[in-house]
């Protein structure tokens, strides 16, 4: 019996004195707000794998940039060759004298095979660095991204168009395999063949490749919710009471962009530790004698047939983190936008 | 109508949306013709109500006023000053006097911003400092639309539609404007929320003199709130009036139609005439040839088709009066829409 139209005619001869009373009942609610962000934090802590996660996670980004304080503190370095400096500590072979790669109260987690150095600072400085450059790989490849996506998807018509076919054209690319052949390339634009490369020259090459190849998804993510976002009447609003582009991006626009923004990232670094890892244990990337969790586990694999225990420290602690900070990075996603259901 | 320089003057209005087509280049193939040559002027502290079915496009005429759309054609004068094709620059001055309500509370807030930060926004982008600071203008604001000054830090989705609409007012009204476009202020609303925001906005009217044009298909809202009637079809304005001209003694059949088909609430009544319109709103992309309405009329002719009525005073109609029809109404008394219901018409 409702009629089509939604409003008869008899609403509208309700009396004024209606709109005093939504003020009065909403008085009593008390005054305390709260903002979007808050709930999601409240969400976030009701999550018992998200709150575990997070502590691991932030444990190693603890152990990572404590590593030279806690290597003092230990009293060694990841460069001395104790094995080779302090006799009786490897065979006649380069491995160690004791059993599980030589874990005794001195050397925590061994010494390695042939040169002998600590596996425990090793790992240290190894966690530090993969951390860092995955670190600032994100912290690049997330900041490329919204500047483009939110640019693309904001201007639209034709820039839109050519960062759309740049980003097909880049996500078309097989990465792995790129960086393996264009990596000596870049490198040797700048040294030549014959000198060493010097390590910040790697670290740096390799945080640019990773991020050139990476903002793409981001970016197309971020272009799509823009589009959606600025045909909502908010923004609109914004633009009736005169709001400059500057002002729409950043106050209407980039406030809620920061969920995807959040869980794109999250999600984005266990990747990046996982793809430096890979590519320095296929040899590119940083090579022996910085510590690396990718150098570690390809020194490790020289020696797993006889002795696991190498191979064992760095892939365990990378595969607890990578698996933490997935983990972390899904209850971020749960909290932040909890509409949508796995 | 008392004072001679209107508020707004809009002529010629037009807005055609290109579609684009064709591969592998990309042209424009035609064109939807939203808003075709609309004449209307609103005077200070006058409320133009603009009627129509969806798709006839009054939310594009509102858009077309706050200049959130570009017009291909036509003029939109505010106080003398040609706004047509302005830039935001040039806006900015007149920004602050034009502000519009929109249709949807839940998407006309911005979810990460504190209702604080949302009325104070506009302020802030046009530099006014109210004496007092502007918190407690917002807090002043807050209480003239019945809120709870005490909301200031909270956020949007702690409201219900009704205050949210609320809250949409009192951003529109931080800039202290002249005019208002409303865009269907109230059709996503709750029925018993409705007349608060009607009766809100009626309030705002009144004390502060703003003028507004107030877009609705709902026409007992309209008759309630304007005190002129714009009934618009298929992007243009079949008839134009005072309220209770329109409402009393419509002239163009289609504003008849829409008239008869008021739901009635009243059951003790008589049965009504009521007009069944045929057929669907012809596609604005290639609108029929002379009057738009024609094919949907029960009394067009050839000359329907071949020549477009204009929008002229009909003999016999009070002035400011225009009906675009060949063959107007003659039947004074249309009892609508205080009608009976008619028993089909509910089903």
């Amino acid at each position: 019996m409702t009629p089509p139209t939604p409003s008869p005619a008899a609403p509208v001869e309700v009396a004024d004195e209606d709109s005093a009373i939504p003020a009065k009942t909403t008085a009593a609610q008390g005054t305390e707000s709260r903002s979007p962000g808050r709930l999601a934090w409240n969400r976030f802590k009701r999550d018992r794998t998200g709150v575990i996660s997070a502590f691991v996670v932030i444990f190693f980004f603890v152990i990572g940039i404590c590593a030279p304080l806690i290597a003092k503190l230990y009293g060694k370095d990841p460069y001395t060759t104790y094995g080779m400096n302090i006799p009786g500590l490897l065979n006649e072979f380069n491995f160690p004298v004791k059993p599980n790669g030589g874990i005794d109260g001195e050397y925590w987690f061994g010494i390695e095979p042939q040169l002998g150095r600590d596996v425990f600072t090793f790992l240290l400085y190894g966690i530090r660095n993969s951390l860092m450059i995955a670190a600032a790989a994100t912290l690049l490849t997330t900041l490329l991204g919204v500047v483009v996506g939110i640019t693309a998807g904001y201007l639209g018509g034709k820039t839109d168009y050519f960062v759309g076919r740049v980003i097909d054209i880049l996500l078309a690319f097989p990465q792995t395999l790129f960086f393996i052949a264009f990596w000596p390339v870049v490198l040797a634009i700048f040294v030549s063949p014959e000198e060493n490369t010097p390590v910040w020259l790697t670290v740096t090459s390799l945080i640019a490749v990773m991020t050139a190849f990476g903002w793409a998804s981001i970016a197309r993510l971020l272009r799509g919710e823009v589009l959606a976002l600025r045909e909502r009447e908010f923004v609109e609003a914004a633009k009736v009471t005169g709001a400059s582009p500057a002002r729409i991006i950043f106050k209407e626009l980039l406030p809620n962009l920061w969920t995807p923004i959040l869980i794109q990232s999250t999600l984005l670094l266990p990747a990046y530790v996982t793809a430096e890892a890979g590519l320095a244990f296929l040899g590119v990337g940083l090579q022996d004698p910085t510590p690396d969790w990718g150098v570690m586990i390809q020194n490790g694999a020289k020696f797993y047939q006889d002795d696991i225990t190498f191979m064992l420290f760095p892939g365990v602690s990378m595969v607890i983190f990578v698996v933490a900070f997935n983990l972390l990075g899904d209850s971020v996603r749960d909290a932040l936008d909890p509409k949508t259901k796995r | 109508m008392s004072s001679t320089t209107p508020l707004l003057d809009v002529s010629g209005l037009t807005k055609h949306f290109p579609i684009k087509g064709g591969f592998p280049i990309r042209r424009t193939v035609g064109a939807v013709q939203a808003v075709d040559g609309l004449d209307f002027q609103v005077h200070e502290g006058e409320s133009l109500g603009l009627v129509g079915e969806s798709g006839c496009g009054k939310s594009t005429t509102g858009r077309l006023i706050t200049r959130l759309l570009e017009p291909t054609a036509g003029k939109i004068v505010y106080r003398g000053r040609d706004i047509t094709h302005a830039d935001r620059k040039q806006l900015a001055p007149v920004r602050s006097e034009i502000q519009m309500i929109f249709q949807d509370p839940y998407a006309s807030l911005n979810p990460r911003q504190t209702v604080g930060k949302i009325i104070s926004g506009p302020m802030e982008i046009n530099g006014i400092d109210p004496s007092g600071g502007r918190e407690k203008r917002v807090r002043e604001l807050l209480e003239i639309v019945g809120l709870n000054p005490e909301h200031y830090n909270r956020f949007p989705h702690e409201f219900s539609g009704g205050q949210r609409q609320r809250i949409g007012v009192a951003r529109a009204l931080a800039l202290e404007p002249k005019l208002i476009v409303a865009d269907e202020p109230v059709s996503a609303l709750d029925v018993s929320i409705q007349a608060q925001v009607v009766n809100l906005l009626q309030k705002v009217q009144r004390e502060m003199g703003i003028a507004f044009v107030f877009i609705a298909h709902d026409l007992a809202v309209v008759r309630h709130f304007s005190q002129r009637v714009a009934v618009m079809y298929l992007g243009k304005i079949v008839e134009i009036a005072d309220r209770d001209d329109l409402y009393g003694s419509p002239r163009h059949p289609y504003t008849r139609a829409l008239l008869s088909a008021v739901p009635e609430a009243s059951v003790d009544t008589a049965p009504r005439d009521r007009i069944r319109l045929t057929g669907d709103v012809p596609s604005p992309i290639s609108p029929p040839s002379g009057c738009r309405f024609r094919t949907r009329c029960w009394k067009a002719t050839e000359k329907c088709a071949s020549e477009a009525p204009p929008l002229a005073r009909v003999e016999g109609d009070a002035a400011g009066h225009l009906t675009a029809c060949h063959y107007p109404e003659t039947e004074q008394t249309v009892p609508a829409p205080r009608l009976a219901k008619d028993p089909e018409a509910a089903a």
